[in-house]
Parts: structure tokens; C-alpha cells; sequence
């Protein structure tokens, strides 16, 4: 069992790169949210408060503790699994990001597919039909859709679709959540379709481009040569081979498409996993800050593994190599 | 801000195939809408203050008032829409000669959303709560003439004073009554209110519904939900998609042209207590010299200002007070706008050449468009201002607590907040022994009558003194559809009554 026993030999290196990388994000986070200026207890105050009421403040965040110690209390939580609890709201941040993934997830999800099942048939026609004309649209639609900001699209929508034409709402989530499908699915069938179209403009473009590699490779030729159909051959050789970059790219928009799902739930005001963190950057509430970053890295970075594993599957000359992505 | 372009281009064909394929698929699922009048119905408040807990003691922030106050939680004494205050959970008060002892009795046949009745303990309780080492609260400071809280029965309170306190009841109407074995305030209720919390979805909205025990008269409605957007043009697009039936506070100037000539909306205009203002570090050279002061003051149109930020709306306001507080004086005269009487008057004050200052701009709407207009204006008598954009969190560290700037400006929500100019240590360094004396007097009255000319008269020394340059005065706007009424008008400290709005069937 070679082969397994490379597989497994990789994926534990992986976890460790994993975990050292989570250590060193959690570092960056804590520090870097601390340049910015301002104070957390400044969220619980308002004007009026006196000078000793602004210090208890302090105290009760822990604010008024020298920065090291700040962070020796949040690496103690770290180790217990604790993500502490909001400032101004007081709840465990745990709890409240796992609330707002039941919306976030589904959302980036839901997009993610949805882009791949445009982009795919829609890059791979791009490149084998790219003389005609429909062909060059494709490739100028997706270039000009790769330019154009997630909430220009997402303003465009609500105010074709929702204000004009009433067929969606304009913003907002059932309180019911997914116990009603339809319902919430309708809700956010523009929050998906906003970003199904951007994140299809770009992955268009390198399915494209990967398509256009296999259409002049070598053993595309040598698969017709031996008596394979144009199709035939794109697809039992073409398909497999085009997969490997286009995988990793793959990796890559899925952790783009959870950035877009930050402004796009600001659109839409949607209670995900995006509007917890910015309220918490205009709070200074650290933890919930912290939280939304340290969960958010940590799927990015498990979705970068993830995609370099299935390379790995796909493609039986990476297996061997020691080396791999980072 | 984001501009909501008026007609859609298509950019590509791609959009086309998957919105009409989408639009084919999921039009048909469309469920509903509920859109039911009545005395049963639910009202959707569009709103854009999501309070961050549940507890005003805590820095729940002014979207807890405008949910909780008055409907969820009642206090001993109401403020009214039009800034009056009246006996709330109190049946009756008495107040001794020397004004130091206040005897309060309890409406009777009150009981909380939980089925406890209301005691005097609860209302001791409460009030402690608020003045407590913990407590957040930015009212706590008015309540400190409280010496202490006696509870001979449990229909009657007898607080006793230190010192005269005239606004007492009007400072009570701050104070929730939550009952005293309450838990877990940040995310639960237990008042007395007409209606009782019925779901908090954070992020999304707050739902309260008709407390059936409730005694006082019944709500015209039977349910409330509060939704909460962090977009002016998301929740401008609620209303008009009816998804909301009332926007609490229109914050967006731009975005009342869609509703103004619609039929299917109401917008009215009420008074609120938000003043912009440029406040100067009265401290620091050359703020504490008041010919300059009087001069920057002369030197700004504020009419144009507020023009350019609210079309016909707000009011031009000559210092810190606003119409409805009983200490109004119109004083929009002082100080006026006459840019050569300021170039003047800064020659007397030894800058004939200018100076040059910054200004700490809170970096969210109308602060940076505020402070651009007043670099203009003020360029024209030679004075250079320098913007220095930071945020709200920012604020409260650099200006409220450190002290550390020339100018800034802000709005400042409360109502009757004439008092902070009688507190030296206040931000704005106002220092003025007169003004300090005649507010500390004012709360000493013997009658409303001696505590509103003592403020009156503060009130036109502030002006005199140019202590702040006071652009103008918000305008409160709510817009609700035509079916929906009854909802209040000023908002006076945030606060929206929702029991007395009505939706036609």
C-alpha cells in the first residue's frame, strides 16, 4: 500500500502546516486588530458616560490589561477551544458564529455550485467554439464580469428584480430559517445569483484557458491519431487533464466566494457570518473579530487542502512527489 | 453612499440566461406575504439601530429605547412624544416641603411578562441597577442626588434626596422597572410593557407581541416586529418592496423623493433633538478666546448647509437647545451668518491673517460632507481647516476621553443635554462659572418654573459665549405606508411607541 501510505504521510504533514498556520493567523489577527485605534469598552459607553464608568468599561473587556497579557488570555482560550464571548452583546462567539454559518455556508454553497455549473459548459464552449461568435461573447462578458464589484451586481438585482419587479425580496432572511426551504431559498436566490455571477465571470476564464491547453496538447492529437472522436477524446483524456488547475483555482474562488459573501449579506442585510464581522470591526469587539477571522482562515485553509488532495486523486503524477502546494 | 442606479443596463448575456432561468424557478415557490390589518396586526418597523443586547444598563445603544422603551419596559414616569413627562407606573407622588423627599405609590394590579406582580422591591431594585458601579448607563449621573430607597409596603417607594432635584420624575422615566428576580438581561426581558419579546434574531430583527396581562389600555395592534438593516438604501428598498410598513427614522435625504409624491406612503416630518455640531476644544488657542469662537461662528451659512444636506427639511438652531425642550429660546440671531463682521472680529482677536485648525471628522454621514462645507466657508475669512477623518469608536478614545483635538464634530442625540456645557470636564472644555452655577441652580429649583428660566438663562450665555458652533437641527422623518398610522412623530431620545399604530385592513 504505497500509495496509501503516501497519502497518509502527506495529509499529516499537511495538518501540522495547517495548525502552525492557524497559530501564526491567530497572532497576525490579535495584533493587527489592535493597531487599529480605538477601544472596545468605547462600545459600551455613550456620551454622558464619566470618567470612571469609561474605565470600568475597560476593566470588564480587559482593555486595560498591557497587550501580552491580552494575548496570553486569548492563546489560553485558543487552547480550550473557547473563542470567549462578545463584548457587547455577551455571547459566546462560538455559538453565535455557528448561528450564522446555518446562513453563510448554504449561501457560499449554493453560489459555489451554481458558478461552476455556469462557468463549466460556458468556459469549455468559450474554448472550442471560440471562432464563432457566441464564443467571443462569452469571453468579453466574462472579462467585462470580472471588473464589475459584487454589490453594483447585487444593487442591479434588487433594483431589476425586487423594486421594479417584485419577483424576490429586497433584503433579509426568514426568521423561520431552513425549516421552510422554499422560503428561505427564495430569499436568497438574489444574494446566490449575485454571486454565482461574479465568481462565474472569472472562473470562465480559466476554464477557458485551460480548455484551450488540452485542445493543443500532445496527447489530445495522439488520442485522435489512435482513432478517438473529437469528443471522445476531450472527454476521456481532455476532462481529467484540463481538471488539475482548474481544481486548485477551484480552491482558491471558494474561499473568494465566502469574501464576496461578506458584502454581499451587507447588500442584503442578511445575519451571516459577513455582518457579524464588520459590526464587530465598527464595535472593536475583538472576540466576535477574532472568532469570524479564526473560523473563516480555518476553512479557507482546509479548502485549500481539501483541493490539494483531490489533485492529488486526480492526478497520478502528484501523488509521488514530496513536495506540494502551499 | 451607494447610488441605486435608476435604470438597469444589461452587461452580458450570461446575466440574462441564469436570472430568467432563476427567476422561472423560483417565482413560483414566491410565498405570501401576509399583508393582514386589523386590531390583530402585525407591524413591521424598518429600522437601523439593532441594539447589541437587551439591557440599557449594559451599552445596549439608542436601538434598545426605540424597541424596549415604553413597550417592553415601563418606567415610574413616561417621557411623551412631545417632551412632556407624565405618571407612568406611578398612581400618585408626593414631594415634602424642603424637596428632598419624594413618596411614590404604584399603580395597582401591575404584573410583569412573567406572571410576578410589580412590588416596590422591584422598583429599588431597578433604580440600583441603573446606579450601580457596573451600570453603563449615560443617565446614571443625573440619578446621583439619590441618597436612598425606602420601601415601607409594596405599593410605595420613598426616595430621599441629598440635594433638590427637580427633574427627578423626568430622570425616572429613564429607569426600567424589570422585575427584580430577573436573569440574563443582555438577552431576555421581564417588564411591564404592553407588549413582551417574542424572538431576537441578531443581525436580522427583534419581534415583541401584545402582552395579554397588560394593564393599561389595550395595543392596536397585535404584534411588532423591529428589522433591522445596516443600508439606508436596503431598508428604503424594504419599504417600498412592503416588506416594512414604517422606517422609525429616515436618515438618507436622497432617498424621500420615492416616497414624497407616491400615494402609497405617508412622510412626516416631526421635531427631533439631534443637533450637528462643531464643537471646539474651548480649552486650547485660539478656542478659548470667545471673539474667535463668535467669529467662526458668523462665518458659516449654516442654512446652506443644512439645505445642502436635507433639501426643505431640519431646522437652523442658535445653540444647544432644540424646540422641544422647555428651555427653547430662539437665538438663531446671535451670531449670525456675516462673514465680514468675522473676518472683523478675528482681526480684534489678534488672527487678522487666519489661523489654520483641524477638524476630527467622524467618518459616517453628514460628518464628512459637513466638514468639507465648512473648509470652504471658513476659507473665505482666512481660515484654513484641516480634516482629519476617524471613527466613531475613535472618537470616544481620542475627543471624549483624551481630550486630544482642536475641533470636532458630532451629533449629539439627547434630549435635554443643555447640561453637559455645566460640566467643565466635558470634552468640549466649556468652562464657564456663570453656566455651571445656573445648571447646578436650575436642578436646585423649587418649582419647573425656576429651573426653566435658571436654563433659559444658561441657555443664551452658551449662545453669547459661542461656547460650540450649532449648525443645525436634524429633522425626524418617518415614512410608512399610507395604510399604517398612529405611529409617534419626534422620537425624542430614540423612543418609538409602537402600541397606538394602526394598519388598516
Amino acid at each position: 500500500m504505497i500509495r496509501g501510505a503516501a497519502i497518509l504521510a502527506y495529509v499529516v504533514r499537511r495538518t501540522a502546516i495547517l495548525l502552525v498556520s492557524m497559530l501564526i493567523a491567530a497572532a497576525v489577527l490579535f495584533l493587527l486588530l489592535r493597531l487599529l485605534p480605538g477601544d472596545p469598552a468605547n462600545a459600551l459607553v455613550s456620551v454622558g458616560a464619566d470618567p470612571e464608568q469609561i474605565e470600568a468599561a475597560r476593566r470588564q473587556v480587559g482593555s486595560d490589561l498591557p497587550i501580552g497579557a491580552q494575548f496570553v488570555r486569548y492563546l489560553g482560550q485558543l487552547g480550550s477551544f473557547d473563542l470567549g464571548a462578545s463584548f457587547v452583546s455577551g455571547v459566546p462567539v462560538l455559538e453565535e458564529i455557528g448561528r450564522r454559518l446555518t446562513l453563510t455556508l448554504p449561501l457560499t454553497a449554493l453560489a459555489f455550485v451554481g458558478a461552476i455549473l455556469l462557468a463549466l459548459p460556458l468556459g469549455i464552449l468559450a474554448a472550442v467554439k471560440r471562432d464563432r461568435w457566441y464564443g467571443g461573447v462569452i469571453s468579453v462578458v466574462s472579462q467585462l464580469g470580472v471588473a464589475v464589484p459584487v454589490f453594483w451586481i447585487g444593487i442591479l438585482l434588487v433594483t431589476a428584480f425586487a423594486v421594479r419587479l417584485r419577483l424576490f425580496p429586497s433584503s433579509g432572511f426568514p426568521t423561520s430559517g431552513w425549516r421552510d426551504p422554499l422560503a428561505a431559498l427564495h430569499q436568497l436566490a438574489l444574494p446566490i445569483v449575485t454571486i454565482v455571477l461574479v465568481m462565474s465571470a472569472s472562473l470562465i476564464r480559466y476554464v477557458r484557458s485551460a480548455t484551450l491547453d488540452v485542445m493543443g496538447s500532445d496527447y489530445l492529437r495522439t488520442a485522435r491519431a489512435l482513432g478517438a472522436g473529437y469528443s471522445e477524446a476531450l472527454v476521456r483524456h481532455g476532462i481529467r487533464n484540463g481538471a488539475v488547475p482548474v481544481i486548485s483555482i477551484l480552491g482558491i474562488e471558494l474561499a473568494s466566494t465566502l469574501l464576496g459573501a461578506v458584502v454581499v449579506e451587507r447588500v442584503f442585510s442578511l445575519p451571516g457570518l459577513g455582518s457579524m464581522l464588520l459590526s464587530g470591526i465598527e464595535q472593536r469587539d475583538y472576540p466576535s473579530v477574532q472568532g469570524v477571522l479564526f473560523v473563516s482562515t480555518l476553512m479557507v485553509l482546509i479548502v485549500g487542502f481539501a483541493a490539494d488532495l483531490a489533485q492529488r486523486l486526480v492526478d497520478p503524477r502528484l501523488r509521488g512527489t514530496s513536495g506540494g502546494r502551499s | 453612499m451607494i447610488a441605486s442606479p435608476a435604470r438597469t443596463s444589461w452587461t452580458s448575456l450570461s446575466t440574462l440566461k441564469v436570472t430568467a432561468a432563476t427567476v422561472l424557478l423560483l417565482t413560483g415557490i414566491a410565498p405570501a406575504l401576509a399583508a393582514e390589518g386589523g386590531p390583530d396586526a402585525t407591524i413591521s418597523v424598518g429600522s437601523l439601530y439593532e441594539p447589541q443586547n437587551l439591557d440599557n444598563t449594559a451599552g445596549a445603544g439608542q436601538g434598545i429605547n426605540e424597541a424596549f422603551n415604553g413597550n417592553v419596559y415601563e418606567a415610574l414616569f413616561r417621557l411623551n412624544d412631545d417632551g412632556t413627562v407624565s405618571p407612568s407606573l406611578v398612581k400618585d407622588y408626593k414631594v415634602s416641603d424642603d424637596g428632598l423627599t419624594y413618596t411614590f405609590t404604584l399603580q395597582p394590579g401591575v404584573t410583569f411578562h412573567s406572571g410576578e406582580p410589580l412590588t416596590s422591591a422591584d422598583v429599588k431594585w431597578s433604580i440600583e441597577r441603573v446606579t450601580s458601579p457596573d451600570s453603563k448607563s449615560s443617565r446614571k449621573n443625573s440619578l446621583k442626588p439619590i441618597a436612598s430607597i425606602e420601601t415601607p409596603d409594596d405599593a410605595t417607594i420613598v426616595i430621599k434626596l441629598s440635594s433638590r432635584s427637580i427633574s427627578l420624575p423626568y430622570n425616572l422615566s429613564y429607569v426600567w422597572v424589570i422585575n427584580d428576580a430577573a436573569k440574563d438581561l443582555q438577552s431576555t426581558e421581564d417588564g411591564t410593557g404592553p407588549y413582551a419579546l417574542d424572538g431576537w434574531q441578531r443581525g436580522a430583527q427583534l419581534a415583541v407581541k401584545r402582552f395579554d396581562k397588560y394593564w393599561g389600555p389595550k395595543p392596536e395592534n397585535g404584534e411588532v416586529v423591529f428589522k433591522y438593516f445596516t443600508e439606508a438604501t436596503a431598508l428604503n428598498n424594504a419599504l417600498l418592496t412592503g416588506a416594512v410598513d414604517v422606517i422609525t427614522s429616515v436618515q438618507s435625504p436622497d432617498s424621500l423623493a420615492q416616497f414624497k409624491d407616491n400615494p402609497d406612503f405617508t412622510v412626516a416630518e416631526g421635531k427631533s433633538t439631534t443637533k450637528l455640531i462643531l464643537a471646539y476644544n474651548d480649552r486650547v488657542a485660539p478656542f478659548d478666546n470667545v471673539k474667535v469662537r463668535k467669529a467662526l461662528a458668523r462665518a458659516v451659512d449654516d442654512n446652506k448647509l443644512l439645505e445642502a444636506v436635507w433639501g426643505d427639511y431640519g431646522t437652523l438652531i442658535g445653540s444647544f437647545v432644540p424646540p422641544t425642550d422647555p428651555w427653547y429660546v430662539d437665538l438663531t440671531k446671535v451670531d449670525a451668518y456675516d462673514p465680514d463682521s468675522a473676518k472683523a472680529l478675528l482681526a480684534e482677536a489678534g488672527y487678522p491673517d487666519g489661523f489654520t485648525f483641524t477638524i476630527d471628522t467622524p467618518n459616517y454621514d453628514p460628518h464628512p460632507l459637513a466638514a468639507q462645507f465648512l473648509q470652504g466657508e471658513l476659507a473665505k475669512v482666512g481660515v484654513k481647516v484641516v480634516i482629519n477623518v476617524i471613527t466613531a469608536n475613535e472618537w470616544y478614545t481620542k475627543i471624549y476621553k483624551a481630550h486630544d483635538f482642536q475641533a470636532t464634530l458630532q451629533e449629539h442625540v439627547n434630549h435635554r443635554d443643555i447640561v453637559f456645557y455645566g460640566n467643565p470636564d466635558f470634552y468640549w472644555g466649556y468652562n464657564s462659572p456663570k453656566v455651571t452655577d445656573l445648571i447646578k441652580a436650575s436642578e436646585e429649583a423649587k418649582t419647573v418654573d425656576e429651573q426653566t428660566e435658571k436654563l433659559k438663562e444658561a441657555n443664551v450665555q452658551i449662545a453669547e459665549d459661542a461656547a460650540s458652533n450649532w449648525l443645525y437641527l436634524y429633522p425626524q422623518i418617518v415614512v410608512s405606508k399610507t395604510s399604517v398610522s398612529g405611529y409617534p412623530l419626534n422620537g425624542l431620545n430614540s423612543q418609538f411607541f409602537a402600541y397606538g399604530i394602526k394598519k388598516a385592513d
